[in-house]
């Protein structure tokens, strides 16, 4: 049974495709059309995931979308009424799409499914799924569990924002839910746009932000925003917040609590930023530890499985699993939106159409490392570098391992194009941007000159899975860099007096461990881990750096500029490369370095994206 | 038609016939909308809509 799993017309349209309950192929569509979020209904990435599958869609039985139209506009009608007077601007805007458009999502999606190959010979079934069914369905089905708690949480779907359930075979039951606009996404949203930084993507710039400051509100927002119960559960007040009315996340009473308007993009970053960055931080820990402390004992559990966009806070997320509340902890890499197409073909095909899981072996999940999308043949590869007007030299298998670790190990930014793309917003050494993680340079120059972003934002590190206790407080597979862990103590740098004394911005200079250019100002570090057995070729590379250096620490960040979305093909690679200060790029087996370029074809990258 | 006997089907589904006035207004409404404005564009910073 074929299953093809679709999210689209919000944001971060994707398409997933299931085969007899196994994950063949998955994608989002920004990768394709190089819009990023791209919302538009996923063309390339059905068409894609359909190749994949060796298929057309006339080979489908069923098409799945990742919630439901009428459920949300429910949802919508019956906020507006709640509110009525205030909100009509907003209910006057939004009214016209949904008239236009959203309320006939399904014929609008029969119509876009006719223009896939194959699509008007089909005549399968057009399912839907809710939003947080599809979000705990990508969960727990492709989890290396055959029973766990799940918990999901979001800014919305439908009208859950939070839900609580139980997995068991192909079974997934949920317990209880938190709706709109009770939500820990809209909440952390909110601070993202009152600090200055665009919601839906700056999420993680806070994250980021958060050590830099001192968690001075805390008390503020519990005692103001947020009523958070013993068991996790919530309430905002909606006094302090604008968007079930209006057209921004706050309000003016937001502003006046927290002293003053919200900071404009681009605007200077404050020491009040940062501390209204950690003070978010601490009160989402603390919501998403006090719901996992009340699912463990209500469910009894020792499994635990998260998605939705906030189970993409990876600080929370490892603040859970130190908790030590279940013995292991699963995220779907596609946490957010996207991978609600996933999420919605695996629930059809299990809940829906009773369809068996896949035999577990208990430790091997279901997602192959998350490498889901498409990959260039050596011979595609060559072809599409040609065509950009690339110089490149083609080397063995050997040679990419060993040429590339001699440049990294020589301090050289790298450009690392191989094999599936990755599924989710993580780049996992598919698509690459590598560098020396002992470097003390590094997060400034790849910051700076090669993803022109922030410079307050830290880089991750991909360790081998062998040896990550060595270096990090972490015992267990982070295999979607979706954990942060601190450095090992012995790894440390002692600080002097005056350095510790530092604030902000000021502490990212200081040196803090043998790998500082993966060392956030608190010694944290988002960590991969990288196995043999779902990526060989970057495992080898790692394992010949370590020969080289003694270290088997990289730095890893997505190979992509600011406002980019990640690069898809040889040639999107290429025209990165091209536009930045990365120095090697080792597409497949095709190895360029910038100085053998032609100077022509270097152009203007920085200023090529919208900002995000 | 389909859409009609689904979004009955919806209401019947979840209770929610006082949703019915306000559709049938809300339908009005965008109707005019539709007829006098060319483009519909979600205004919104996030998927509230």
């Amino acid at each position: 049974m074929r299953i093809l799993g679709i999210s689209a017309f919000y944001h971060d349209s994707a398409a997933a495709l299931v085969e007899d309950g196994r994950v063949v192929a998955a994608a989002q569509e920004e990768r394709f059309t190089r819009k990023k979020h791209d919302s538009a209904f996923p063309h390339h990435a059905a068409a894609f995931c359909l190749r994949e599958a060796g298929t057309d869609l006339s080979g489908i039985d069923h098409v799945v979308f990742y919630d439901k139209p009428f459920l949300k506009f429910e949802r919508l009608l019956e906020t507006y009424v709640a509110m009525a007077p205030k909100g009509f601007k907003s209910f006057r805007m939004a009214m016209p799409v949904w008239m236009k458009e959203k309320l006939f999502q399904k014929s609008m999606l029969r119509d876009e499914l006719k223009t896939l190959p194959g699509g008007t010979a089909w005549n399968g079934e057009l399912l839907f799924a809710e939003h947080h069914q599809s979000h705990a369905a990508s969960a727990f089905f492709p989890s290396p569990f055959s029973e766990a708690a799940i918990l999901t949480m979001d800014g919305v779907g439908e009208w859950c924002t939070t839900s609580v359930g139980i997995g068991r075979g192909n079974e997934l039951k949920i317990l209880k839910e938190i709706h709109f606009p009770h939500s820990l996404g809209l909440l952390y949203s909110a601070f993202t746009y009152y600090t200055g930084f665009k919601v839906n993507s700056g999420e993680y710039k806070v994250m980021g932000l958060a050590p830099y400051g001192e968690p001075k509100f805390v008390q503020t927002i519990l005692d103001h925003l947020i009523d958070l119960k013993p068991d996790g559960s919530f309430r905002l007040d909606q006094s302090y917040f604008d968007y079930c009315t209006g057209l921004t996340m706050t309000n003016e009473r937001f502003a006046t609590l927290f002293g003053g308007p919200p900071r404009r993009p681009e605007q200077r970053l404050t020491q009040r930023e940062m501390d209204l960055a950690a003070s978010i931080q601490v009160v989402t820990e603390e919501a998403v530890l006090r719901l996992a402390r009340s699912i463990a004992a209500e469910t009894g559990q020792r499994n635990l499985c998260l998605a939705g966009g906030v189970a993409l806070n990876c600080v929370a997320n490892g603040k859970l699993l130190r908790a030590g509340m279940f013995e292991r902890i699963w995220i779907q890499p596609a946490a957010g939106d996207a991978g609600g197409a996933l999420g919605a073909a695996l629930a059809a095909c299990h809940q829906f159409k009773d369809q068996p899981r896949l035999p577990l072996n208990g430790r091997i999940d279901q997602m192959a490392g998350s490498y889901l999308g498409p990959a260039f043949s050596q011979a595609e590869t060559e072809a599409d570098l040609q065509a950009a007007g690339a110089r490149f030299t083609v080397v063995s298998d050997d040679e990419v391992t060993t040429r590339t670790a001699d440049a990294l190990a020589a301090g050289r930014a790298v450009g690392w194009m191989q094999g599936r793309m990755e599924f989710g917003p993580r780049a996992l050494g598919a698509r690459s941007i590598i560098a020396d993680a002992r470097s003390p340079a590094m997060q400034k120059l790849l910051n700076l000159k090669v993803k022109y972003r922030e410079s307050f934002r830290p880089f991750a590190p991909s360790v081998l899975r062998e040896d990550v206790a060595d270096w990090f407080e972490l015992a267990t597979d982070s295999p979607y860099m979706l954990l942060v862990a601190d450095v090992v103590a012995g790894r440390r740098r002692q600080m002097s007096a005056e350095e510790e004394a530092l604030f902000g911005i000021d502490k990212l200079n200081v040196q803090r461990s043998e790998i500082p250019a993966v060392t956030h100002v608190d010694y944290s570090a988002r960590v991969q881990t990288v196995h043999k057995e779902t990526n060989p070729r970057y495992h080898a590379l790692i394992s010949a750096f370590k020969a080289r250096t003694g270290c088997p620490v990289i730095v890893n960040t997505s190979f992509n500029v600011r406002g980019e979305p990640i690069v898809c093909t040889p040639a999107d690679a290429f025209r990165c490369f091209m536009g930045t200060e990365i120095e090697v790029l080792v597409a497949g087996n095709c190895v360029l370095a910038k100085e053998d370029q032609d100077p022509a074809l270097k152009r203007d990258y920085k200023d090529a994206f919208e900002l995000d | 038609m389909d859409f009609l006997k689904e979004l009955w089907r919806f209401l019947r589904a979840r209770k929610k016939f006082w949703l019915l006035p306000i559709l049938v207004v809300v339908g009005l409404f965008g109707g005019l909308i539709v007829l006098t404005q060319g483009t519909a564009i979600a205004p919104f910073i996030y998927t509230l809509f």
